[in-house]
């Protein structure tokens, strides 16, 4: 009794967080009390509130004066949307992908089934530094990039899915119907397959968000002016014995919402599907 | 030691494949990322030096001629020379490789000595206080991202209370806090880990049955329940060497740490895309082997795999 109360509680924070994050990345223009390069040279490195600071900056300020709280709000934004944009693009391809392996069989699947393999044994991580080496780094690009993540992982899904869907009676009714193969694996078997992807989705999502941060924390992620939390770490990280506040703030925000998003995972798989593992 | 034969060939020719692929692709990533005449020479260079140029790096070659000479050069550990170094990428690479192992090993290490034993006893004290706070620890320590995780502890062990130092590489205590950072996350990782695998085995049958029959607690626990426990954990380190890989680029930036994962980031910073390369084929080769490794562990470990493909034969 008391442990069932106890996973409830610590799944309701959870949530609360998330709902605070997705809050804050929606309204940032709004709550935001600066510019997030406004610069305010008087107080430079300023301590947070409570901390023998202002209120004038809640969070303290950074090297140049500007305001940690802005800057974290965008920043939430920034690597919210950055993730949703990158997931969005990962659970497509990696859909397409392996439709299109289930579809064509033979050469094609044995092909794509390699690529898969390889990806798999690869590190995204190094991966995602060797392209931003050979292709340079812009926004749009680093998303691009980013949708990279997780794609064989959901190819390897979507294709099972369609393989299980073409056993079942629907797929082959409508086949026999004279259906084109578009018109099936779109109107029916992806309609059919949207609950687990979907499943799959909120896995990528956060693990997204860390890669993103941990790029922009080497400085090959997210550009200057942009900022995100990843960028913030890195350049709390040159202050950290003068404004620890700078690396503080950021740093708790990851931290939080990693925990968060996988008390939450775990709460979800149990209650939704639990032979996915 | 024939028997074993049939079971790792499939897989070597898969990890020959593997890498042939990698190879493959980074060949034509590379020729699709820019003219390398231009890049190098810059926009403002002349027309007869660019063509002097590529006729010098056999780039006005067809593309099947320059990805066999690649192949040819890649098969006798030539990459070309980087060029922000001016030194051949490989031996760049190789030289900063001990420091790295001497990261990775010994963090390697950290996850089967904290983890394999901390879950194990999780798994035997079950739902007790222990076990419930070890395991809401190992959360945190798997999740909280390693670069973060490296900055927590120099502004604790370092800034704060000036235990060890916060970067380079010159003593020992200079290794204490990159290897802990590092070896965290797959210690949280391998005890969670073990303490199912060990659950799910003290719950069969057998082991029930070696109990009745009066077998000490001890002897169950060692002869019947971990060595079939220790499967699925070494299954999971093979799967977990492609995150600490990634984990120790980051760790070593954060320490200032004079291995490979510095190099990389320098060499992405600059675009000098020799040594990236050699490290990504580095890294590749790293994890087909070890992935390898891992089956034909798996294969000596369980009798029943290495026998399964003769029995349908």
């Amino acid at each position: 009794m008391q442990k069932k109360l106890q996973i409830d509680l610590s799944t309701l924070l959870a949530s609360l967080w998330l709902c605070l994050m997705l809050l804050t990345a929606v309204t940032a223009p709004l709550i935001a009390p600066h510019d997030i390069t406004a610069m305010d040279l008087r107080h430079r490195l300023s301590p947070p509130f409570g901390f023998g600071g202002t209120v004038v900056h809640l969070f303290g300020s950074d090297d140049l004066g500007r305001d940690v709280a802005s800057r974290l709000y965008y920043s939430i934004r920034t690597s919210l949307l950055i993730a949703f944009g990158a997931t969005v693009i990962s659970v497509l391809v990696g859909t397409a992908i392996g439709f299109i392996a289930a579809y064509f069989k033979g050469i094609v699947e044995h092909f794509l089934l390699l690529l898969i393999d390889v990806q798999a044994s690869l590190p995204f991580l190094i991966v995602a530094l060797a392209m931003l080496a050979f292709f340079g780094n812009s926004l749009p690009l680093f998303v691009a990039l980013m949708g990279l993540y997780g794609w064989e992982r959901n190819a390897r899904l979507a294709r099972g899915l369609a393989l299980a869907a073409g056993s079942q009676g629907y797929a082959g009714a409508t086949r026999q119907l004279g259906a084109h193969p578009l018109r099936i694996y779109l109107r029916h078997i992806l309609p059919n397959s949207a609950a687990t992807l979907l499943v799959a989705a909120t896995v990528t999502f956060p693990e997204i968000i860390l890669v993103e941060s941990g790029l922009s924390f080497l400085g090959l992620g997210v550009q200057p002016p942009m900022t995100s939390l990843g960028v913030m770490v890195g350049t709390g990280r040159e202050y950290i014995t003068r404004a620890p506040w700078m690396l503080l703030a950021p740093s708790i925000v990851i931290v939080l919402t990693a925990v968060a998003v996988s008390v939450l995972g775990d709460y979800l798989r149990d209650k939704l599907d639990p032979t996915l593992t | 030691m024939t028997s074993l034969l049939p079971y790792i060939g499939p897989k070597l020719l898969r990890a020959a494949l593997s890498i042939i692929v990698v190879v493959t692709l980074t060949f034509f990533v590379l020729r699709a990322s820019g003219d390398p005449a231009l890049q190098i020479l810059g926009p403002g260079a002349r027309a007869p030096d660019l063509a002097a140029f590529r006729q010098q790096w056999g780039l006005d070659q067809p593309l099947y001629v320059q990805y066999l000479r690649y192949l040819w050069g890649a098969l006798q550990g030539d990459f070309g020379n980087s060029m922000l170094a001016g030194k051949p990428a490989a031996e760049l690479v190789l030289e900063r490789m001990p420091l790295t192992l001497a990261l990775m090993l010994p963090a390697l290490a950290l996850n089967v000595l904290i983890g394999i034993p901390v879950g194990a006893y999780a798994a035997m004290h079950r739902d007790s206080w222990i076990d419930r706070s070890v395991m809401m620890l190992t959360v945190l320590c798997f999740t909280v991202p390693s670069f973060v995780l490296g900055l927590l502890f120099i502004l604790i062990f370092s800034v704060t209370f000036g235990l060890f130092p916060s970067g380079g590489a010159d003593k020992w205590q200079s290794f204490v806090l990159p290897v802990l950072t590092l070896g965290t996350g797959g210690a949280a990782v391998i005890a969670r880990f073990t303490r199912s695998a060990m659950i799910e085995v003290l719950s069969q049958l057998y082991i029930v049955a070696a109990s009745a029959k009066g077998v000490t607690w001890r002897q169950v626990i060692y002869h019947h329940a971990f060595p079939n426990a220790i499967i699925p954990i070494l299954t999971l380190l093979g799967l977990m060497l492609g995150g600490q890989v990634a984990g120790a680029v980051l760790v070593e930036n954060v320490f200032g740490w004079p291995g490979i994962g510095q190099l990389l980031v320098i060499s992405v910073g600059n675009r000098d895309l020799a040594v990236v390369q050699v490290i990504l084929l580095l890294v590749a080769l790293t994890m087909t082997s070890a992935n390898l490794t891992m089956d034909l562990l798996y294969g000596v470990v369980d009798p029943r795999l290495r026998n399964a493909r003769q029995g349908s034969h």
